[in-house]
């Protein structure tokens, strides 16, 4: 046998300097006690042995996923969703629980499809929850950006995964400041909306459908691999992938204002303008991309990869690829860092949206370094944008060799979070968001760096422990 | 929000300052701070782009006409007999500290995990001394990633230890451990190992100073070690039934340049005896048994029928000093370090002298709670042997002293001056090879000048221990 040319210490010190003092190079794991009470399941699962293949089995099938531009369409066609049916972000919640920007933006909704004339009688609505149900995106194969309240007559980005068919949805963007999903629904949210069902839906439709049926749909997963080498991170900057986008439809969308039920000129320019002038357009099409490939992870038994982040304002929960659909669930922090005009960490709402997938993917604050543009935006350094991708690289199954960081020489961002070794580690997901005003009608009050809960790891870990089979004596 | 309580009366200030200009980012960052200055209520210093300007008149400011994007706007609300001058001053030495450039961080964090660290030495093998509970998560991620792994870590569960070693024989990894105290791998000494020459000898260690003991002896009669490759003391039980053992085995036959195999082991469970001895017959390179307990040869006796099997001269295990008769005192006391050097003593003391007399290992779970090996701190074994020394029963001392890799600098610096204490005999077995890292040489000079008799073989150490209480009792 040769002797190793490498050794990897992890433990008493000694025994690396009596390594170190063979002259063979010694790598010294920086080892600390997992989280509390975790030992006994952490080891379980380690010992399951279904655990290397199914999580080999799901980055796999995130991997494999290409998620591309195939419709848009009113979420009453692609969901069937009807008069009354509102969806929104994280795990399921009652109006009771809801906080101040959730019911903000239901009540936005419920005036929006004439449920209410003015959205605060839409409070007596939801109270008595007879003609009105809530459910999460997640459950209609779609997300929402903050509140990510969806009704029936909001226009859907229809993403479809080339290979196997599967679909994912999310509204369209409405722009920053004060906006439906942050939680408002002032006379000017609401009369956006119109115009975006109105025209940019239907305008967006022809040459979303134009493209497709000509050159092939929009590649969303190929953007988001150029976006990251372009300042973006595809969760709080947004910014190269919606020009590309932009880029991508603005021909057939000028087209769409000649020949037969051409669009009036002016409303095209409106929609370009709104478009290309919406740093954060690109957001509701980097969030189904992300839903899309992690997806196909969901039900693999013995994988500890989360298949999903997301926060209904309240709670914070987290899914798993082998612990089927049930949630984990904590209280949402309030994020860390700049605030907009003179709010502050008083006014700003627990953590809200299900745009914590892009973490979930490996992007938005896991990609941090390849987006130093923001970092400050979010109180950071660029030193800290690079540790914290680096981190995020301890918590993750896999690199995604499409998407790389141009400034860690190329590597791959941080796939799939492993369960247990968030709780071996402790290092939570880092996730870059926005954050929303904590009264009903506010908007967003700024932006800033959060984390999940640490105790629904343990939860998670706990039931892939109790799922995993006895072993053969 | 920062907003003013009603009855507070403010005042505010607005000013333009056209072709200034930071990015929006840099200007909420200014904002902030400035807004934490005493007396500051609020404070907006931003570009003048329409929508800064909507936000400055939602707060209450009024903005000059002829603002445009290009202007720099400072609005402050500042609580009534608050210098205006100062909290200028504040706006300016923020600007500055936000065009500051951090230098940042590119130091690479160490890694957390083993698979972290594996990923980023894609050759190493692992060693895993985290506590026994956490033990089983960082060795599979050696065999996750294909890795060999040698466990120190005690206190693994047995079930544990079944299911890391199962997977890793899927793998084709070999585990040594848990609570595997000594490796040679192709001469790379792992925990507590000697210093020893490339040679014809492989060997399989479920014992780790059993094994030290053997590459002590093999390397003094000049037959190098090519690997010894630890398995764990339960290997061979009815649980684990040899998985290590077997894929060591395996290593080993592959060696070309290994001759003969040693296994040294306590004597397996009976079905998992018949098991190895039938894969070990179907190996190309003959395996001896070298099995530990009641009845069976020990570890020095090992040493000599391998040095015969492989046609070499048996050499006279060195002896230095001289311990001289008894002079009083009737039993046997052994304070050890080693364990299976204490059981060794212990078997052939007990056949020749009956009971009454002690054999305490010192690296015993009962004397490790929360205190480091006692081959790396001597202090317990220290006063036992002051407690040994003063006791009137007391004829013999037998005390163990293990070289190499991993232990203690210069364990003679201590043990030699308390053996020089002793007013009993006092026979030490020093196990270690001539390149360990302490100077064997100078370890057993040290030891016999402070009046031990010094031994290589801790067999032959204890015999001359046995013969010495009989003498007192003669």
């Amino acid at each position: 046998m040769s002797a190793p040319t490498a050794v990897v210490n992890v433990g008493a010190d000694l025994l690396a300097d009596a390594v170190a003092d063979q002259a063979v190079p010694v790598s010294r794991v920086d080892w600390r006690p997992p989280m509390e009470g975790t030992e006994a399941d952490l080891a379980l699962v380690a010992a399951d042995p279904r655990r290397r293949t199914a999580n080999e089995r799901a980055v796999e099938a995130v991997l494999g996923t290409t998620a591309t531009l195939v419709d848009v369409a009113p979420a009453s066609e692609l969901l069937g969703l009807e008069r009354g049916q509102f969806l929104h972000a994280g795990p399921p919640i009652t109006w009771e629980r809801a906080s101040g920007p959730l019911r903000g933006a239901l009540m936005g909704g419920a005036a929006l499809e004439g449920l209410v004339e003015d959205p605060e009688d839409a409070a007596a609505l939801f109270e008595s929850g007879d003609s009105v149900s809530l459910d999460p995106c997640h459950h209609h194969d779609s997300v929402g950006p903050m509140a990510g309240v969806v009704t029936p007559s909001m226009w859907m980005f229809v993403l479809e995964d080339a290979a196997t068919g599967r679909r994912t949805h999310c509204t369209l963007n409405e722009g920053l400041g004060k906006v439906l999903r942050y939680g408002a629904y002032g006379p000017e949210v609401l009369q956006r909306l119109r115009w975006m069902g109105d025209v940019l839906g239907p305008l967006l439709q022809r040459a979303v459908r134009t493209v497709r049926d000509s050159a092939g749909p929009v590649d969303v997963t190929g953007i988001l691999t150029q976006m990251l080498q372009m300042g973006d991170e595809a969760h709080n900057r947004n910014r190269a992938g919606t020009l590309m986008l932009l880029r991508d439809l603005g021909p057939a969308m000028v087209l769409s204002s000649r020949g037969p039920d051409a669009t009036d000129a002016a409303d095209v320019a409106e929609a370009m303008r709104f478009v290309g002038g919406n740093d954060h357009f690109f957001l509701n099409l980097a969030m189904p991309a992300c839903k899309l490939a992690l997806d196909a992870a969901r039900g693999i038994d013995g994988s500890t990869m989360v298949v999903a982040m997301a926060r209904n304002g309240t709670d914070f929960g987290i899914q798993v690829a082998g612990t089927g659909d049930e949630w984990f669930t904590g209280p949402a922090q309030v994020a860390d860092g700049l605030f907009l005009g003179d709010y502050g960490p008083d006014d700003a709402n627990p953590d809200i949206g299900d745009s914590a997938i892009t973490e979930t993917a490996g992007i938005g604050g896991f990609a941090m370094a390849t987006a130093p543009a923001i970092v400050r935006l979010v109180g950071g350094s660029v030193g800290d944008a690079l540790a914290t991708t680096r981190r995020m690289h301890e918590i993750a199954l896999a690199e995604n060799p499409r998407w790389s960081v141009p400034v860690l020489e190329f590597q791959g961002t941080p796939t799939g979070i492993d369960v247990t070794k968030v709780c071996r580690t402790g290092i939570l997901p880092q996730i870059n968001t926005g954050m929303a005003g904590a009264v009903a009608g506010v908007g967003q009050v700024g932006a800033g760096l959060v984390t999940p809960p640490a105790d629904i790891f343990p939860k998670a870990l706990h039931a892939l422990a109790r799922r995993v089979p006895p072993s053969p004596s | 929000m920062s907003t003013p309580t009603s009855a507070a009366p403010t005042t505010s200030h607005v000013e333009l300052r056209p072709g200034a200009y930071a990015d929006s980012v840099t200007l909420l960052q200014v904002s902030r701070s400035v807004q934490a200055l005493d007396g500051v209520v609020a404070a907006q210093v931003a570009m003048a782009t329409p929508l800064n300007v909507d936000v400055l008149l939602e707060m209450g400011f009024e903005v000059p006409a002829e603002a445009g994007p290009n202007d720099m706007v400072v609005a402050l609300r500042l609580a009534e007999g608050t210098a205006l001058d100062a909290a200028l001053a504040g706006v300016d030495t923020a600007l500055q500290q936000a065009g500051r450039r951090d230098e940042g961080t590119a130091e690479v964090a160490a890694p957390r995990t083993t698979g972290s660290a594996l990923r980023r030495a894609p050759d190493a093998v692992a060693l895993v001394s985290v506590p026994g509970p956490s033990a089983l998560v960082e060795a599979m991620d050696a065999v996750d990633a294909g890795r060999d792994v040698m466990v120190f870590s005690d206190n693994v569960p047995v079930e544990q230890e079944v299911a890391l070693k199962r997977a890793a024989a899927e793998r084709g990894v070999l585990v040594m451990g848990p609570d595997c105290g000594t490796a040679v791998v192709g001469g790379l000494g792992l925990g507590f190992a000697n210093t020893v020459s490339p040679g014809p000898v492989g060997i399989v260690a479920a014992s780790g100073t059993g094994c030290q003991q053997l590459l002590a002896l093999l390397d003094h009669a000049g037959v190098g070690v090519s690997s010894a490759l630890g398995v764990g003391g339960r290997d061979l039980s009815a649980e684990v039934r040899g998985l290590a053992t077997r894929e060591a085995l395996r290593r080993l036959d592959d060696d070309p340049e290994v001759e003969l195999v040693v296994l040294v082991s306590k004597p397996p469970a009976d079905d998992v005896a018949t098991e190895i001895e039938e894969h070990a017959a179907g190996l190309g390179t003959p395996v001896e048994l070298a099995l530990l307990g009641p009845g069976q040869p020990d570890l020095t006796a090992a040493a000599e029928r391998v040095l015969r099997r492989l046609g070499r001269e048996v050499p006279a295990w060195p002896v230095v000093g001289s311990a001289a008769a008894p002079s009083g005192g009737t039993a046997l006391r052994g304070l050890f370090v080693g364990g299976t050097l204490a059981s060794e003593a212990r078997l052939v003391a007990t056949a020749e002298l009956g009971d009454g007399h002690t054999f305490v290992d010192f690296g015993d779970d009962a004397y490790t709670g929360g205190r480091a090996h006692p081959m790396i701190d001597p202090t317990l074994r220290l006063e036992h042997l002051a407690r040994a020394a003063a006791d009137p029963e007391t004829a013999v001392v037998l005390l163990d002293v293990v070289l190499g890799h991993g232990a203690e600098a210069d364990p003679a610096a201590l043990l030699a001056p308390a053996v020089a204490a002793v007013t009993r005999p006092v026979v030490v077995a020093v196990v270690g090879t001539a390149a360990d890292p302490q100077d064997l040489d100078r370890q057993v000079r040290a030891l016999a000048d402070a009046g031990a008799e010094v031994h290589l073989s801790n067999a032959g150490a204890t015999r001359r221990a046995v013969e010495l209480v009989k003498g007192a009792r003669a």
